[in-house]
């Protein structure tokens, strides 16, 4: 693995790989030194050009707990405001001579892109994808799959994937790189994805994706193992793709009353930050079922372990498909 | 026992043998411990953990006492992680807390001692154990840092370019220690040999 930029590239091996080694990581989040000298040495850079608060944060914790420097450089506050373009910040960062970039941007691709611009300019520094636009969010997806397979794993202790599992992924899929890096990831899994949005939010390709759509969410959710909730992302909409709120709720939140729909056992995901009271409700999201803090907690443990696989080993420039 | 051995590969310890120096070393972790008070059991993956187990249930054959059992994965302790294609990690599961215990780490062979000077690092970082011991079932010398065992189950001369495998029932399927000489370019995955 040289770079991080889709969900759709790990492998069910690389995938259970990172999983595994997350685990080991979250032992150390327990520990009274949380410090590993893994990454002695290495540099890591976040990138943001888009506001976070736990990506970011946990990006930030989980190298300096491998022992990296980290620094972070947001697009408020540094030359990006004074009109500096993507290639010119990303290219003058790696010059310093990082190991890797963390990139968060508005831009679906970006990451992408970057990894160009560093090949051509002969960069080997390893690109992670912390989200970019409508796109993809892997290290999400990741960390969803972690908390997923431990709550799984309370009744079914030997479960590996999710093969015969059904993950309802709920709302605003049309925007949500999270929906995309997580339908990738649960397919590799073996779980089935349903897809569940009003027909103004599911994306006009979904026929091709590996997945079944519905409109229904009180007739999905009996059928669930897992409802993911989406949050309604009204920063990126330009307004008419639900009339109200309120109707919203109706339809698709998860709300008190549906919460008696759920299967027993059933886990409850919401990537954060949430809107308590629009795509989900309190009860819901404070439900014994709710895995929402773990999955925060989750975070930093499978961010180190992607450090790890990306940066861990020697450095190899020319050998892109190593693992 | 012999048949087991090819050409360029001699058997040094058989099965009886590997079992007879665990025995005593288990004996042996006691007595300098004056009983099982304060043990916990540490092996180091992958063999390691095989022995330490051995050593575990051989002491509380003796002294009637359930004596902790772990591991402790040191690879993101290692000192040589840039070398290599990024390595696999190994379980860490403590069994109990390492402070104020007397901690006995446990390893297949003895070589350069990095192995060792990477799970100090590791157990300084979990705790401050009271004393830390090593066990290990060959010593094969060729050391690179100050390090020694306390408990030895074969002392082995060995030159510094032949490799020792240690093959013990729990992972491999056999009990055996065997020396192959000459550049290492044996066919079976050797047991962790630094």
């Amino acid at each position: 693995m040289r770079h991080l930029l889709s969900a759709a590239d790990l492998s069910l091996a690389e995938t259970t790989r990172v999983l595994d080694l997350a685990e080991e990581m979250a032992q150390v989040q327990a520990r009274p030194v949380k410090k590993l000298p893994a990454l002695r040495g290495r540099t890591v850079v976040n990138l943001f050009f888009e506001d976070s608060t736990r990506t970011r944060s946990s990006f930030e914790l989980a190298g300096k707990w491998l022992s990296a420097d980290v620094i972070n450089v947001s697009a408020k506050g540094s030359s990006v405001s004074k009109g500096e373009s993507l290639r010119d910040t990303v290219l003058t960062v790696a010059s310093m001579g990082v190991d890797a970039l963390v990139i968060r941007h508005h831009a679906s691709g970006a990451p992408g892109q970057v990894v160009g611009w560093f090949e051509a300019s002969g960069i080997d520094a390893h690109v992670l994808n912390a989200g970019d636009g409508t796109h993809e969010h892997p290290t999400q997806a990741l960390l969803d799959a972690f908390t997923l397979r431990r709550h799984f794993r309370r009744t079914e202790p030997d479960r590996d994937t999710f093969d015969g599992l059904v993950v309802a992924v709920v709302g605003d899929v049309t925007h949500s790189r999270v929906a995309r890096s997580n339908v990738a990831l649960l397919r590799t899994l073996g779980a089935e994805v349903v897809l569940v949005a009003p027909p103004t939010l599911m994306p006009s390709g979904v026929g091709s994706w590996p997945v079944a759509t519905s409109t229904d969410l009180d007739e999905v959710l009996p059928e669930a193992d897992a409802v993911m909730m989406l949050r309604v992302q009204r920063e990126r909409m330009s307004g008419g793709y639900f009339p109200t709120p309120r109707e919203y709720t109706v339809g698709y939140g998860l709300t008190r009353d549906r919460l008696a729909r759920l299967r027993p056992g059933a886990a409850i995901c919401h990537p954060g930050p949430m809107n308590r009271g629009l795509e989900i409700s309190a009860d819901a999201a404070d439900a014994a079922g709710s895995l929402i803090l773990e999955q925060v907690a989750a975070g930093v443990a499978v961010r180190m372990s992607v450090l790890y696989q990306l940066l861990g080993g020697e450095d190899l420039p020319t050998n892109r498909g190593d693992h | 026992m012999a048949e087991t051995g090819t050409a360029a590969s001699r058997l040094v310890m058989d099965a009886d043998q590997i079992a007879r120096a665990c025995a005593r070393m288990a004996h042996q972790v006691l007595e300098a411990n004056r009983g099982a008070a304060g043990l916990v059991v540490l092996g180091i993956p992958t063999r390691g953990v095989a022995l330490a187990e051995r050593l575990a249930a051989a002491m509380t054959e003796v002294e009637g006492v359930p004596i902790p059992v772990g591991s402790l994965d040191i690879t993101l302790y290692r000192d040589d992680l840039r070398r290599h294609p990024t390595r696999a990690v190994g379980r860490s599961r403590l069994p109990a807390g390492v402070d104020d215990a007397v901690v006995v780490l446990v390893d297949d062979v003895l070589f350069s001692g990095r192995t060792v000077r990477a799970a100090l690092d590791a157990l300084g970082d979990l705790g401050r154990p009271r004393a830390v011991r090593l066990a290990v079932l060959v010593d094969r010398g060729h050391r690179e840092l100050p390090v020694r065992a306390d408990h030895v189950g074969k002392n082995l001369p060995t030159r510094s370019d032949e490799r020792v495998s240690v093959r013990l029932a729990e992972v491999d399927g056999v009990n055996e220690v065997t020396i192959t000489a000459g550049p290492g370019e044996s066919g079976d995955e050797p047991g962790r040999a630094s």
